[in-house]
């Protein structure tokens, strides 16, 4: 701003800037602290693009191979950094191409920002070349949109969805820009907006709550935590650990929870769900108070709603009042942001140890190795499995890389073997299972966190979605780190067809191109394995590069991912084969 | 789940969009809206939804919350028919010469307490307000002679209690 000020003082009258509607959507970006955007140019945000050409030292722009490829790394920038991430394109299919990430960013709680161009305010509503309804199609799909017509709005509706994306429970907002709005000129000024009235993004905790949730945790017997993405994106990794520790309650995560506590902490009891962990899921149905914080109760982790922990009390701490008795009716319900509300619990909540119940969850997860894990991670058999790659992954990184999973059962497999001792680690697509998210989610994370190992785990099929995104690689030297673990199906959907439909196998197997030869194409390292003895060699060569690297690792085409509740069914109805 | 008859009152901003951020709430859920009315509210520049819906408590809350969850979207309500006063309104167009040919027609004007809204040589036009099924009666009774037009509002209502929306809003303002 200032050295617009600056630059703009000497041509204006008395000192006030004016500029273009593009040139301000600049200014709104940086003023919000935006130095990386991700989009795809194209007639109706060519103005913007024109000034994004004469700021490009100050606000860089990724090009990616396609507009939904620039959703999934703003998205994968947000998850891994926190702040709001952003994608630009052009009007009509630009617009609609940003369709599945919005929908993705929206269910899974990320903030992000896109804008996209509209044909000129005189043409709205004449079918013009490409003129969509964007703001039609993405209301069920955003958390608040916006269409602007004349530039004079663009730095109050810019200010305001950058602050409805990541205030209270975070998500996506698109605002849509008429070309003319992008052209015109007008007297620039820019306020961060403090509030919207209508809009109570942080509700007061209530004390009176909090208290009784305190009494029940400090009378429970068998008190399970459940916890999900709210404890990251309400940086509350520090309180749940000390409710952890101090309560001495095993804590169980969801999908979107995954690294917010250490995976290797002894009271992580590891995680609930269809592809969970035996223990939490069996003793979900076992315990007598269950303490849900930032979670949402979706029916992949609940299984079938009418026998989901009916013997427990629930607690239910969250920030969206929507979610309350939503899914699973709530004893007590806390809301606000999980920070606030767990830092007043933290004080009255008596030390406890739990020691009977812990067994229990030791016990189940020595079942569950013997006869799952042993087998999926340290394997006997000759063909490699999906799991003894995330080891090697595990072991070569210390730990300590970002894992960007897709969807599929490699995603379930990373999820259930990557192990995390650092917050904002893992990135997934949850809630959608939007296949195709995690290379250019990749991206993202990379460029959200430089100074980490990124390691995307795409299945073939998903990979195949998105695949064009090795150009944004290439073009950017993104060390991104991409493993396919290919089985030559559709994994997940060839197990259900396995279980339920007969071995019915309808459009599973994939005729696969030669993956090695394609990353090749865009000059990046690549290496393919499908014997154990050069996985491990592999998986170092892949970490010791300063480059991008792609390794695809045949792994055995029929393997299943278990434990598995089967859809619909009870969480203690989990099945181990 | 036994399903009842709510009204839902929605406080909002005056929005362009919003109507269709709402809607898509019943959609998304398979729930019908049975009547809709938009107006001004007691505060000014806010508007007031009322929408009414035959469904369970658990939907209902369910999309209270959902419909509150909007951005734009002040304060939202639902009550039970017993706790508000609510009224509809309906218009009857009716050929003229009936008003002359047939006796009834007056009884039937003067007992339902409706007015005569406009005359003409063709036509007259009849309006009720009430409850749905006075409108519903009257229908009944003007059918077998012919109505020409017929058109019914949606539901407004006002609530029995107090909705906490004022102090709401000064709460904000502050």
């Amino acid at each position: 701003m200032e050295t617009l000020k600056k630059e703009k003082a000497a041509s204006t009258e008395q000192g006030t800037i004016k500029i273009s509607g593009a040139e301000a959507i600049i200014h709104c970006l940086l003023a919000e602290g935006v130095d990386l955007i991700y989009g795809y140019p194209g007639g109706a945000i060519m103005p913007l693009y024109d000034e994004l050409y004469k700021f490009q030292d100050k606000l860089t722009h990724i090009l990616t191979r396609h507009e939904q490829g620039a959703t999934h790394a703003a998205q994968g920038y947000a998850r891994v950094t926190g702040q709001v991430g952003v994608a630009v394109a052009t009007s009509g299919p630009g617009a609609t191409n940003l369709v599945t990430g919005l929908a993705d960013a929206q269910i899974d709680s990320t903030p992000m920002v896109c804008i996209t161009g509209q044909v000129p305010r005189q043409l709205l509503g004449s079918d013009a070349f490409q003129e969509t309804d964007i703001i039609g199609i993405s209301t069920p799909v955003t958390k608040w949109n916006c269409q602007v017509t004349k530039a004079s709005d663009i730095p109050e509706v810019l200010a305001k969805a950058f602050y409805i994306a990541r205030s209270g429970r975070p998500g996506p907002v698109l605002v849509d820009i008429t070309k003319n709005a992008q052209f015109e000129e007008f007297n620039f000024s820019y306020e961060h907006c403090k509030g919207v009235r209508s809009y109570n993004p942080y509700p007061k905790p209530n004390l009176k709550s909090i208290e009784i949730a305190a009494e029940l945790i400090n009378a429970a017997k068998k008190p399970l935590i459940v916890f999900g993405q709210g404890v990251i994106l309400g940086e509350a990794e520090e309180q749940l650990k000390a409710l952890v520790e101090k309560a001495g309650v095993p804590a169980a995560w969801t999908i979107l929870g995954l690294s917010a506590l250490d995976t290797e902490h002894p009271l992580n009891v590891g995680m609930v769900g269809m592809h969970g962990n035996y223990g939490p899921n069996l003793l979900t149905n076992e315990c007598d108070v269950l303490i849900a914080i930032g979670m949402r109760f979706d029916d992949r982790v609940t299984g079938s709603l009418d026998t989901y922990a009916k013997q427990a009390k629930i607690i239910h701490f969250d920030i969206d009042p929507a979610e309350i008795n939503k899914n699973v009716k709530a004893d007590v319900a806390v809301l606000g942001d999980a920070k606030e509300t767990l830092s007043l619990l933290l004080p009255l909540v008596n030390a406890n140890k739990h020691e009977s119940w812990h067994n229990e969850f030791k016990e189940k997860y020595k079942i569950e190795f013997d006869q799952v894990i042993k087998n999926d991670v340290y394997p006997t058999k000759e063909k490699l499995t999906m799991a003894e790659v995330i080891e090697e992954i595990n072991i070569a990184s210390g730990q300590k890389a970002i894992i960007v999973s897709d969807v599929g059962q490699h995603q379930m497999i990373a999820c259930r073997y990557a192990k995390f001792k650092q917050t904002k680690s893992n990135v997934t697509s949850g809630g959608l299972g939007t296949m195709g998210f995690a290379l250019p989610a990749a991206i993202g994370a990379k460029m959200g966190a430089m100074d980490r190992e990124v390691v995307a785990i795409i299945g073939d099929g998903g990979y195949q979605m998105t695949i064009q995104e090795l150009g944004t690689i290439f073009q950017n030297k993104t060390p991104v780190k991409i493993v396919v673990l290919n089985n030559d199906h559709l994994g997940m959907v060839r197990q259900w067809q396995e279980l339920f439909f007969e071995s019915r196998y309808a459009s599973t197997v994939m005729t696969n191109p030669d993956f090695v030869k394609i990353a090749e194409g865009y000059h990046i390292q690549s290496r393919r394995v499908s014997e154990r003895e050069d996985l491990k060699a592999a998986v170092q060569e892949m970490l010791a590069s300063k480059d991008a690297y792609f390794l695809e690792v045949k792994v055995e085409k029929e393997d299943n991912v278990f434990p598995m509740i089967p859809s619909g069914a009870s969480v203690s109805d989990i099945r181990l084969k | 789940m036994e399903k009842k008859w709510f009204t839902i009152s929605v406080y909002s901003e005056n929005s362009v969009g919003l109507l269709n951020r709402i809607s898509g709430i019943f959609l998304k859920r398979h729930i019908n809206i049975e009547s809709l009315n938009v107006s001004k509210s007691e505060i000014e520049n806010v508007s007031k939804f009322t929408i009414v819906v035959y469904t369970t408590n658990e939907w209902v809350n369910n999309i209270v919350g959902q419909i509150e969850k909007q951005i734009e979207v002040i304060k939202a309500f639902y009550h039970t028919d017993e706790e508000t006063i609510y009224q509809e309104s309906a218009l009857f167009k009716i050929a003229s010469s009936l008003l002359f040919d047939e006796r009834n027609i007056q009884n039937i004007i003067k007992e339902s307490n409706s007015q005569i809204v406009t005359v003409s040589r063709d036509y007259f036009v009849l309006a009720k307000t009430g409850r749905r099924n006075e409108i519903d009666d009257m229908y009944q009774q003007l059918k077998p002679y012919g109505i020409m037009q017929f058109v019914r509002s949606g539901r407004i209502s006002v609530s029995k209690a107090e909705m906490q929306i004022s102090a709401l809003l000064k709460e904000f303002n502050q």
